[in-house]
């Protein structure tokens, strides 16, 4: 049963999340570009190619709802409603960033639209997501957490005891792994000895499912039905998204361990394209529309690179600044 | 002579091992094809193939807990631990198994296992991959701590570790990683616990770990202008550590700078400090003993933050100005 598609999702919506697909498509395009300059310094994880999997979980979303992020996390940071100014201010290491200047690419967090941030250690959100889920339920705020984390993650043993917990405390929490078929180097087919990661659910009784991650309806479709099961009490859910992440896993890959072929035929599975396909052949919009957006999201994602560059940097006086809460 | 980096020095001492010892194979992440994340087992798969170049999945726990598990039923495993920061996840096996495993068995079997691990700062990764967290395991009895500062020592403290029939933690800096100098290319051993004098001078030492080493060369290149002998020390392994010839180096000059990287409360230059303050060296100093480590914060993203977050070589040569004020005292 599909209960988004084209046809019977509002249209304002629909265009709002295909602006939001481009815009993180356009954003880590961007990094990647400074990066290869020399501007954006560090480290950074793109996620071109997987726009779908945060978007189309995000879509579902109450507000008041919480995500933990990783790593690779611009997309989800965007599609949980960030500001990408501020995200850009935060890769060129300005004060105006969201963590001003002090936590880069993989620390980027958004606590007030609900993003409870990215993260630098493989597996560190899955407890974190687990615990703020129980801030939920035993306060009863009725909120849901989302928790976003890759294939080479689901071996660290965080995840094991993350996902046990929350299935004996029924915890509000959906655990959703972008399979993206890599970890690094490491393929998920050598790394685990399982087809797909969301089997691993039955170990702790929890419902798990398996979403084409580059289809952003039916992730919507499946994350929607656990975010319900969850908000309901019923306990946690795992939905595993297969999709793949366009670029090298961070700044220097050379990719050895994945062929030209494969990465192309994964290209023409264009999460983006595939929206796009089923939005105009419904005719709910024109091409002038979507290309207008389009060309709305590049200009945002132009913007904050003149706001970031514009912004200072961090004074030294705030070194000392925030080790401690007050 | 042949210069090599410091990535190929220790690329070599592995390669050489393993060439002679079956019982030697390394696990870890991304070692395979990908040549590990700063390409030190590059071309390792390819000649010795994946059942002892072992490509692990992301488990820490898992890895760290196999080459226990391996070192005590006779083989010599080597961990690359992908970042020292996610010693944390393996710290269960390293400080609970590994290290106390000999003593508890009232003196049966051995761990004789290496872990390496990239650390320090300077890179932009921010606080969670750029940390120098090896106070914590210097603190655990059992365990061995090496921080080499050069290509040379790197390669020849590494045949040791491995040599080694105890658990050896084995830090290489990533700013070192690129540096070269002339190693030896026949393999050999540079024994644990035995400090390197990297400069000598009269006039002040300056006993340093790491990264730090490098820092505190350039002080004593900038002071010699100023008619100051300054003297370099590296302690290279913390873990045994050599107090004989830190003690010798200050009975010499009277005046004592300690630096490291890692944060300086807790560091183990408060190790040093009292160490050099409990010996005879005790009458010999001429001046308050003055240590450096990072400022007490994560280490930021920010570039300029960063930096200012460690020793520099400046504030080096600017203690060891202050430290040479003070006069010297007949003893
Ligand atoms: C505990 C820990 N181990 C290893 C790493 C290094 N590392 C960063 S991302 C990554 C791969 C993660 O793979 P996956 O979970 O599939 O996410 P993806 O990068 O594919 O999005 C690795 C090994 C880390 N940051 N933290
Ligand atoms: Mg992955």
């Amino acid at each position: 049963m599909s209960n988004y598609t084209v046809e019977s999702m509002d249209r304002e919506k629909l265009l709002d999340l295909y602006h939001q697909m481009w815009l993180i498509r356009f954003f880590d395009e961007k990094v990647d570009e400074f990066f290869a300059k020399g501007e954006i310094h560090g480290t950074t994880h793109l996620a071109v190619g997987q726009e779908a999997s945060a978007v189309g979980s995000c879509a579902v979303l109450e507000p008041k709802d919480k995500i933990t992020s990783t790593h690779r996390g611009h997309g989800h940071c965007i599609a949980k409603g960030a500001d990408v100014n501020l995200m850009m201010a935060e890769l060129f290491g300005r004060e105006t960033g969201y963590c001003k200047g002090k936590g880069g690419s993989m620390h980027i967090a958004d606590l007030e639209q609900g993003n409870l941030g990215a993260n630098g250690i493989v597996g560190g959100g899955f407890a974190i997501a687990a615990g703020a889920a129980l801030t939920s339920s035993m306060k009863n705020e009725g909120y849901v957490v989302l928790c976003f984390f890759g294939d080479g993650a689901s071996n660290e043993g965080s995840f094991h005891e993350a996902l046990n917990l929350a299935s004996i405390w029924d915890l509000p929490v959906v655990f959703i792994c972008e399979n993206n078929q890599y970890g690094m180097s490491g393929p998920v087919k050598e790394m685990t000895n399982i087809e797909h990661i969301a089997v691993r659910a039955d170990s702790y009784g929890i419902p798990g499912s398996v979403a084409d991650g580059n289809d952003v309806f039916e992730v919507m479709d499946k994350v929607d039905e656990a975010v319900r099961y969850a908000r309901e009490g019923n306990g946690p859910s795992l939905i595993e998204c297969k999709t793949y992440r366009w670029k090298g896993h961070s700044k220097s890959d050379a990719k050895k361990y994945r062929t030209r072929e494969e990465e192309k035929e994964w290209r023409e599975n264009d999460p983006i394209k595939r929206m796009r396909e089923q939005m105009i052949q419904s005719s709910i919009c024109t091409e002038e529309e979507l290309k207008s957006i389009k060309e709305r999201a590049k200009k945002a994602v132009e913007d904050s690179v003149t706001f970031s560059k514009e912004s200072p940097e961090p004074s030294l006086s705030t070194l000392l600044e925030d080790v401690y809460a007050d | 002579m042949r210069e090599i980096t410091f990535v190929e020095a220790v690329r070599e001492a592995l390669s050489q091992e393993m060439r002679q010892n079956e019982d030697v194979f390394m696990l870890g992440e991304d070692i395979g094809v990908y040549g590990g994340a700063f390409g030190v087992s590059r071309g390792m798969i390819e000649e010795f193939g994946k059942e002892r170049i072992r490509n692990t999945p992301i488990s820490e726990a898992a890895i760290s807990g196999a080459a226990v598990g391996a070192a005590l039923t006779g083989m010599r495993p080597i961990v690359e631990l992908q970042f020292s920061d996610f010693i944390t996840i393996a710290m269960d096996n390293l400080v609970n198994q590994a290290a106390k495993i000999r003593y508890m068995y009232g003196g049966k079997g051995s761990v004789p296992m290496v872990l390496r691990t990239p650390a320090g700062s300077g890179t932009g990764a921010a606080a969670q991959h750029s940390q120098s967290l090896e106070a914590w395991v210097a603190h655990v009895p059992g365990l061995k701590v090496v921080q080499p500062s050069t290509a040379s020592d790197a390669k020849g403290l590494l045949k040791a570790a491995i040599d080694d029939n105890n658990p050896v933690i084995f830090y290489e800096h990533k700013l070192l990683y690129k540096t070269s100098e002339h190693v030896p290319e026949e393999q050999y051993s540079i024994p644990l616990g035995q400090a390197d004098v990297k400069r000598s001078g009269k006039d002040v030492s300056i006993i340093a770990t790491g990264i730090m080493v490098h820092r505190a060369l350039e002080a004593a290149e900038e002071l010699e202008k100023e008619g100051v002998e300054v003297e370099v020390v590296d302690p290279r392994t913390l873990v045994p550590l050599d107090t004989e010839t830190i003690i010798n180096s200050v009975k010499k000059t009277g005046r004592v700078i300690i630096a490291h990287e890692a944060v300086k409360r807790g560091g183990f230059g408060g190790e040093i400090a009292s160490t050099i303050v409990e010996s005879e060296a005790f009458d010999f100093l001429d001046a308050p003993i003055k240590r450096f480590g990072a400022a007490s914060v994560p280490i930021p993203y920010n570039p300029t933050l960063e930096k200012a977050t460690v020793p520099s070589a400046d504030d080096l040569s600017a203690a060891a100005r202050e430290v040479v004020s003070y006069a010297k005292q007949e003893v």
